[in-house]
């Protein structure tokens, strides 16, 4: 098999779990690989997962450690021209996404995106219209970049080894990054590491048994579950869809929310989704859900049906008002 | 300060349409492909309608749309979305879906956007969505970008501001959070999330003037024909269907129990 190039990048001066998983990949894989981290402490970040590689990398200073395609792009290519290899596998962060497929272009090479599986043949596995259809496809195209979704595969764990070799790169850019912005720890909803993951249908905010709707009551029960249980919280119709057309809206939900077809497709251990109804095309918001389990009032409801491994035929406001005693 | 503002966009199914993955001569495609309704793609519609923000804020600004798609099917898209803002089309005749390369079509994006006349890098901004929702695969924009010669490239983009010049611009990172960069000017690559606006309403008169323009300009279409390098070994459909238990006329508070040690499980 090919050298293996294992390209990473280091979130506030260590390497992300996403990182980690793609190097268990590629140890996986069996193939002799070589280590490449860029960012605010690369050296130490690719001393301290070097064990088991042929040589390793990095790329470190002030321009490197943000976030930036002009940087990223200019290191990710210096990187990988230094390892040689024509196969790199990289996770999949926002940051990498960014980058890697300019850098693929500028090396002549490819780039192949969500990558969820890999075998020792170099056959991909990815997911197409909105993890709606699977393909398995192999390139001879290269230098071949592999960005590696991240929740796929299982983290290797860190093997010290010897230091890196440091790598120079000189670039421009007219970018600054100024900051990031939060929301406050007490309003936080989005946990992408959160073993747990609540998703909230538009039922919430329709009319109850009473003929009225109690959107806010709605609103608060999610909010206490999501914060007791330190989940996280998706929507399977956002706030501004549901505004344009007239309806009350649960006013903490935002496009980051949303999951599904014009969502994203997040990967949580456990999902419990509420009010939520629809058919195959709303259902790839939890394809990624291992234990599913949802309440409505729909013993049919294509949600969950053949989806869910569980499903509650209850009211989701009884049965969240009595969750919220428990938990 | 006029901008100079490109937005690229293919065509998707409709998202509520059912796909069926079929093999044909040239590779993986769709059942029916070319009679599925068809919509202009969801994150490159949220980039054109950003764009028709800036372009009403700085005079002189101008759209152009380049989309690659089959010219039938893509005059049959432009009926609608020529009633939401106005723009000019430059329309690109290939294949539809998702299965073709991300590489090959963005070479054919920015062969069409570099032969646009009067192109002027310092007032241009490549528009797009972060991905297709059909490929998906988030790559087109960087690459278009790249062979442009631009390396101020922004993803997952949710806002942009003009400050004095700059380009001040919020993109989405992990965690529901965003990363805020500010871009002392133009050229920029910017790949839109879902941004901040609601999709506009139908205006007939923008639709009827876009489309004096438009149809002209897809009769001219140019062919773009589309190399790969990919070899699909399967494309399926997921076959696992989970065996539901379904559980009713069951008090709430029980089910409360249940769903509460599960998740303490």
């Amino acid at each position: 098999m090919e050298k293996v190039l294992v390209l990473m990048h280091t979130v506030e001066g260590a390497l992300p779990p996403a990182a980690l998983e793609t190097l268990g990949l590629a140890q996986a894989l069996g193939a002799a690989f070589d280590g490449a981290v860029v960012g605010a402490g690369a050296g130490a970040a690719a001393q301290s997962v070097s064990g088991g590689a042929a040589q390793v990398f990095a790329v470190e200073g002030d321009a490197f450690a943000q976030s930036r395609y002009a940087t990223d792009a200019a290191a990710c290519q210096a990187l990988i021209q230094a390892s040689g290899a024509q196969v790199v596998l990289a996770p999949g962060t926002m940051r990498f996404a960014r980058a890697l497929p300019g850098v693929a272009a500028r090396l002549n090479g490819a780039v192949e995106t969500h990558v969820v599986g890999l075998d020792e043949s170099l056959n991909v596995r990815r997911w197409y219209y909105r993890q709606r259809m699977e393909a398995t496809l192999a390139r001879t195209a290269r230098p071949w970049i592999i960005v590696v979704e991240p929740g796929s595969q299982p983290a290797a764990a860190a093997q010290a080894g010897a230091a890196a070799q440091t790598v120079a790169v000189s670039v421009e850019t007219r970018t600054e990054v100024t900051g990031v912005v939060s929301p406050p720890a007490d309003q936080q909803t989005i946990r992408p590491d959160a073993p747990l993951l609540l998703v909230a249908g538009a039922g919430w905010t329709k009319k109850q048994k009473d003929g009225a709707t109690h959107t806010d009551e709605g609103g608060n029960l999610i909010l206490n579950f999501v914060q007791r249980t330190q989940s996280s919280l998706g929507s399977s119709k956002s706030l501004v869809d549901l505004s344009g057309e007239g309806q009350a809206v649960l006013p903490f939900l935002t496009h980051l929310h949303q999951v599904g077809q014009t969502g994203s497709t997040p990967r949580h251990r456990k999902g419990l989704a509420t009010c939520c109804h629809g058919e195959e095309p709303h259902v790839v918001g939890w394809r990624f859900i291992s234990e599913r389990r949802a309440v409505n009032l729909d013993a049919a409801c294509g949600w969950a049906r053949g989806k869910a491994d569980v499903l509650y035929v209850a009211d989701a406001f009884e049965v969240m008002r009595e969750l919220e005693k428990l938990l | 300060m006029p901008y100079q503002i490109v937005v690229c966009g293919g065509l998707a199914p409709d998202p509520l349409q059912t796909l069926e993955p079929v093999t044909t001569p040239t590779g993986p495609g769709l059942k029916n492909e070319m009679m599925l309704p068809a919509v202009f793609d969801p994150w490159a519609s949220h980039a054109l309608y950003e764009a028709a923000n800036l372009a009403k804020q700085h005079a002189g600004s101008t759209i152009k749309v380049v989309s690659l798609a089959p010219k039938a099917k893509l005059q049959q898209v432009m009926m609608t979305v020529a009633q939401k803002v106005p723009f000019e089309l430059v329309p690109l005749d290939g294949p539809i879906g998702g299965f073709t390369d991300a590489a090959s079509v963005a070479a054919a994006l920015a062969e069409a956007i570099a032969a646009i006349p009067g192109l002027d890098h310092s007032q241009l901004l490549v528009f797009g969505g972060w991905e297709s929702a059909t490929r998906g695969a988030g790559a087109v924009m960087q690459m278009v970008g790249e062979k442009l010669g631009i390396t101020e490239q922004f993803l997952a983009v949710d806002e942009l501001q003009i400050d004095g010049g700059a380009l001040v611009i919020k993109e989405r990172i992990e965690g529901g959070r965003h990363q805020v960069s500010r871009c002392s000017a133009p050229p920029a690559v910017l790949a839109w999330a879902t941004g901040n606006l609601p999709e506009p309403a139908n205006h007939p008169q923008t639709g009827m003037a876009n489309m004096r323009a438009m149809m002209p300009a897809l009769q001219k279409a140019k062919p773009a024909s589309l190399t790969t390098a990919l070899t699909f070994a399967q494309v399926a459909l997921p076959a696992v269907t989970r065996e539901t238990r379904i559980v009713k006329d069951v008090p709430a508070a029980d089910i409360a129990r249940e769903i509460a040690e599960w998740i303490k499980q």
